[in-house]
């Protein structure tokens, strides 16, 4: 049976991680090997590190830490945040990592993703989708988006069933006015592996996944999906799984400061039912 | 000193740290005398069959891995490199393949399902499954039943010969997760990311000579 992925996720920046982790016993808390170790221990299923690093300069750190990580540690690992050529994807991958995640060179140019997974395999391309529910008040935006003429049936209109879900990029700044549901099915008609979808009302709330946004593209696909955005109890993450139909559940705040350990979280899921790897 | 075949498919520098991690000396190579020359060899590969099979051909690596199993040194197959080893896939094709073994390569098929709510499978097969060990051979004794591996993968084998099973797995389908034919070994499952018991299973391959 294949068993429901549990991924830590870490934000790194500049090679360091931020937003703290409280593990005990590491030399050095801000270590994303050493952390990445730890988790491998309590038996996390992948990793995520999401490169938060602003400055240009700085982008290359993240190639170091990407090798250091795999030197040490036998697991699945994907890279986020700021993946724009193929030139990235490449160096990620010659890295270390397995997975990329792209996000917002996605939604710049849709291509990207058909020529990433040619190029590369669908299985290390995760199309990372960023959503917010919606209310549409008055007519949709016209989108500035330059391939928009392309696929006009992805963005919203004035008769769009409610819950909406809009795809938004830049952390939930910049609305897109994409549909996210329809978004995620281009993506995998584009040859994506995987998709990770965040919801940008409930990141970093503690409230839970949004449950609906998670389901509707879960059914709507063939291809796996990680739930993330706003995991603060094992019960979220249970219901994420079983409501949100998610194929893999992302969380940090909780692993980061040792409020449940992965061990404990997988077996409060196998008492509930859940397929996990213990 | 082990061969880890890099023909610019995947992310071989995990397999080649994971040999490293448990003792071995492991070399990434294209050349044809350094495969011939080592005492075991691996073949991993990630992506579409096509463009491995194409990948091998344009780096003149057929004959050199065809020589290498016909020496009788162990070779380790992995993921792709399990499925290059047979005859054809259907993936993009029919797309030939190394032909050493027969049998063939299939995609799952569609629309499968194991849970009550008949939810569909989801394709690829992607991530920690359970393995079940058919064959009593001393690299599989470090795996217990039901033991997990990770999985990326949307193609599998049927061997023609059902002597050549080593190991089965469950996803909608029961299929071929592990391949014993004398001194051939090869995984569907990815063991350089299989943690503790993918290492366990590197390092008693990288002792077979």
């Amino acid at each position: 049976m294949l068993a429901k992925r549990i991924i830590p996720c870490l934000d790194v920046k500049d090679g360091r991680v931020v937003k703290g982790v409280n593990f005990v016993n590491l030399r050095d808390a801000g270590d994303p090997v050493e952390i990445a170790a730890a988790y491998e221990k309590e038996g996390a299923d992948e990793l995520t590190f999401l490169d938060i690093t602003a400055s240009h300069e700085k982008r290359d750190i993240i190639l170091d830490v990407v090798a250091h990580t795999a030197e040490k540690v036998f697991m699945p690992l994907t890279v986020g945040g700021g993946v724009r050529t193929l030139e990235d994807i490449r160096n990620l991958l010659n890295a270390g990592a397995d997975k990329v995640a792209i996000n917002t060179a996605a939604v710049h140019d849709p291509e990207f993703v058909r020529t990433a997974a040619g190029r590369f395999g669908s299985q290390c391309i995760v199309v990372a989708i960023d959503a917010k529910r919606v209310v549409l008040e008055t007519k949709a935006a016209e989108s500035k988006l330059p391939w928009c003429d392309q696929h006009p049936d992805l963005f919203l209109t004035e008769n769009e069933p409610e819950p909406i879900f809009e795809v938004f990029t830049h952390g939930g700044r910049n609305p897109t006015g994409i549909h996210a549901v329809r978004w995620a099915r281009l993506m995998e008609i584009y040859g994506a592996g995987e998709v990770l979808v965040t919801s940008m009302d409930r990141d970093g709330t503690k409230k839970g996944y949004d449950l609906e946004l998670n389901r509707f593209i879960s059914e709507s696909l063939t291809i796996p999906l990680i739930a993330s955005g706003g995991a603060g109890t094992l019960e979220h993450l249970f219901e994420g799984i079983v409501q949100g139909k998610a194929d893999a559940v992302l969380a940090a705040s909780i692993f980061h400061f040792k409020e449940f350990t992965i061990g404990e979280t997988k077996k409060y899921l196998k008492a509930k039912g859940v397929a996990v790897r213990l | 000193m082990i061969a880890v075949i890099d023909y610019g498919m995947g992310n071989l520098r995990s397999v080649q740290k994971a040999l490293e991690t448990v003792g071995a000396r492991a070399i990434l190579t294209h050349d044809p005398e350094e495969i011939l020359n080592a005492d075991s060899v691996v073949l991993p590969g990630v992506g579409a069959f096509k463009d491995c099979m194409a990948n091998l051909k344009r780096l003149g690596l057929v004959d050199p891995v065809r020589a290498s199993i016909e020496s009788g040194k162990p070779f380790l197959g992995i993921c792709l490199g399990l499925q290059l080893l047979f005859e054809e896939s259907e993936e993009f094709g029919p797309v030939h393949g190394l032909g050493i073994l027969p049998g063939k390569v299939v995609r799952f098929p569609e629309g499968c399902s194991e849970t009550e709510s008949g939810a569909p499978m989801k394709i690829p097969h992607m991530g920690w499954n359970s393995v079940e060990v058919k064959k009593k051979d001393p690299l599989f004794k470090v795996v217990p039943d039901h033991s997990y591996f990770y999985f990326v993968h949307s193609y599998y084998v049927i061997p023609e010969d059902p002597t050549m099973v080593a190991t089965t797995t469950r996803y909608g389908v029961e299929f071929v997760s592990g391949i014993q034919h004398e001194n051939i070994y090869a995984f569907q499952f990815h063991p350089e990311k299989s943690q503790t018991l993918g290492l366990s299973l590197l390092e008693r391959f990288s002792r077979l000579n």
